[in-house]
């Protein structure tokens, strides 16, 4: 039991139940994880030890409880999800201080299921970004080499997972934030359909994009806490009544088999075109390789409207998140300028001094394409382009059980080396997004490590609207037949 | 990838709409960003788009009514609790008429 932060999530489950470990002895070993490691990768914006582990005291005195699929289990959350009493700020010094009065469904949920909450992770601001360098806090790191991003928006929860730090983490997913960061640190991450996981406490950033999924070290550790979050729930009217799978099941299903016999997999041709990095061309190939060796049946497949998904998904997004955060005017919650005249100024000065750059060009594009005289031009045509993506989609899906492709066209890059060009970061999404515009499930996952910067490479599962489990089962079998990539060689 | 032209008299009237100040400095900063950001958008015009309905939510199921009934969800404690000014009763603000 020396080093229980590098075990399953399902392991350190045994290990509370037959205890072996207690609850508060489980928190308290994260809590020197954290310690260690975070003044290498930075992945945390709040810590709340004390109310960690008295509630850890809290399980361990009822005793464990095997109704509740997470007991004593160490998580983090990403800080765009509201959680009562602990600091909630979006990354943004516009939320400094601010102190929410209620718990986002999906931290509920987790609470429900008996598992601690250790923290906040680090994030850019308002999930705009791919690398978490535009946290108004500071950078996280990168655990395989802390020079390097972890990915992003929710670079945080990946950097934390893959640094041990915890068990799982909730991440946020509008154009790629929980499955680029999770490739891009090692880890598993899953962007839920939409719908799938109520949005009830997430700050909104693009509404109709948005979604909430885990971030673990294994296929079947996040079908773990995907049966935890997953669900209807009224006060999100997006959220769908469909009903749930038994995705632990279907982790351990395909972990078992070890054998992708009869599935037919499809390789968006677009995706494996110029612009992909030699060493993850590479990686990925060897992971088709691998697939089919396991008895997968590889098919090409097309979605022709993949060059236009950039800027159909960055209009749609910016276009959501100029009306989202009107609401950060500094009069009911939030930074609020002093010594202002009138209203007015309080509006422009409050925001001017707690938006960072970032996110004013996002706010001011999007509130330009809705603007009288653009809004046919940009905003409606992206919409009606967003119809033919999705459409195309469901078209590609029609001929194979799963879409099988590269997450990000690079491994991790140095910290500060792409920041200056907004275009440059916008094109890191390319192969993430477009995911987001259907409202389809998609499921990172390690595949190798890239042959030039040692850094891991992740690939992606992609289905048809609620396929999560089909996507778990085949993912946990990838995982079983790929060679692991072992831990992290930064910390 | 095309020209597109976007002056810092453009940032101005967008950061106004936006209720932001920016400084001189970030207008040609963001007049130079956003006049690139925009014309690589200008790829969606080559697409053809006739008779395609717009598409602004991947929901596909049938939205849920309920009772319109009030709940008292909130105390007013708990919703001033995080205001920057408040007076115990009410959000407070500068004067406004």
């Amino acid at each position: 039991m020396t080093d229980f932060c590098s075990l399953s999530l399902g392991d350190a489950l045994d290990a509370l139940h037959t205890r072996r470990m207690t609850a508060e002895q489980a928190t308290q070993a994260c809590l020197d994880r954290i310690a260690a490691t975070e003044p290498v990768v930075d992945a945390l914006l709040h810590v709340d030890a004390e109310n960690a582990l008295a509630s850890a005291r809290a399980l361990d005195a009822q005793g464990p409880d095997t109704s509740k699929p997470l007991w004593g289990i160490p998580v983090t959350v990403k800080d765009a999800l509201s959680t009562k009493g602990m600091p909630t700020t979006a990354g943004s010094r516009i939320l400094e201080g601010f102190m929410p009065i209620y718990d986002a469904f999906v931290v509920e949920r987790l609470k429900q299921a008996g598992a601690v909450i250790l923290g906040k992770n680090n994030l850019d601001e308002f999930a705009m970004g791919s690398g978490t360098e535009n946290s108004a806090c500071k950078p996280s790191r990168n655990p395989w080499d802390p020079q390097c991003v972890p990915g992003g928006s929710s670079g945080g929860s990946a950097a934390s997972v893959a640094a041990g730090q915890c068990f799982a983490s909730l991440g946020s997913d509008t154009g790629g934030s929980i499955r680029q960061p999770a490739a891009l640190c090692g880890c598993v991450g899953l962007k839920p359909t939409y719908g799938r996981v109520s949005r009830y406490g997430l700050i909104a950033y693009g509404s109709s994009l948005d979604q909430v999924g885990p971030l673990a070290r294994s296929v079947e550790d996040c079908a773990r806490v995907l049966s935890v979050i997953a669900g209807y729930d009224e006060r999100d009217t997006t959220c769908a009544p469909a009903p749930l799978d038994d995705y632990l099941d279907a982790a351990r299903t395909g972990r078992r088999a070890a054998s992708l016999d009869g599935v037919r997999l499809g390789l968006p041709r677009e995706f494996y075109g110029d612009g992909l990095a030699p060493e993850v061309r590479t990686a990925c190939n060897k992971a088709i390789e691998a697939a089919r060796a396991a008895g997968a049946d590889i098919v090409d497949v097309s979605l022709p409207h993949t060059h236009a998904a950039i800027a159909t998904y960055y209009i749609i997004a910016m276009a959501e998140a100029s009306s989202n955060l009107a609401r950060f005017d500094g009069v009911r919650y939030g930074r609020r300028a002093e010594n202002v005249e009138n209203l007015e100024e309080l509006y422009f000065r409050s925001r001017s001094e707690g938006f960072g750059q970032e996110v004013k060009r996002r706010i001011m594009l999007g509130t330009y394409v809705l603007s009288s005289g653009y809004y046919d031009a940009y905003y409606r045509k992206a919409a009606q382009v967003r119809r033919l993506i999705r459409d195309e989609y469901h078209a590609a899906l029609g001929q194979c059980d799963a879409l099988f492709c590269p997450v990000s066209p690079v491994t991790a890059w140095k910290i500060g080396h792409k920041n200056d060009d907004p275009l440059q970061m916008y094109l890191m999404d390319a192969y993430t997004l477009s995911l987001n515009l259907a409202g389809l499930p998609g499921l990172s996952l390690p595949v190798g490590l890239g042959a030039d910067s040692g850094l891991p490479v992740g690939m992606q599962l992609m289905g048809l609207p609620f396929s999560e489990a089909a996507l778990l089962r085949i993912g946990a079998a990838l995982e079983a037949v790929l060679p692991a990539i072992g831990s992290p060689a930064g910390l | 990838m095309s020209e597109k032209t976007i002056s810092q008299a453009d940032v101005a009237h967008m950061a106004t709409l936006s209720r932001l100040y920016v400084s001189p400095d970030e207008q040609a900063l963001f007049a130079r960003q956003f006049g690139d950001i925009l014309a690589y958008m200008d790829v969606l015009a080559e697409v053809d788009t006739t008779g395609v309905e717009p598409l602004y939510s991947p929901v596909q199921h049938e939205g849920i009514p309920r009772e319109d009934e009030a709940r008292h969800v909130r105390s007013r404690e708990a919703v001033l609790a995080n205001a920057p000014h408040g007076d115990g009763e009410y959000f407070v603000v500068p004067r406004i008429v």
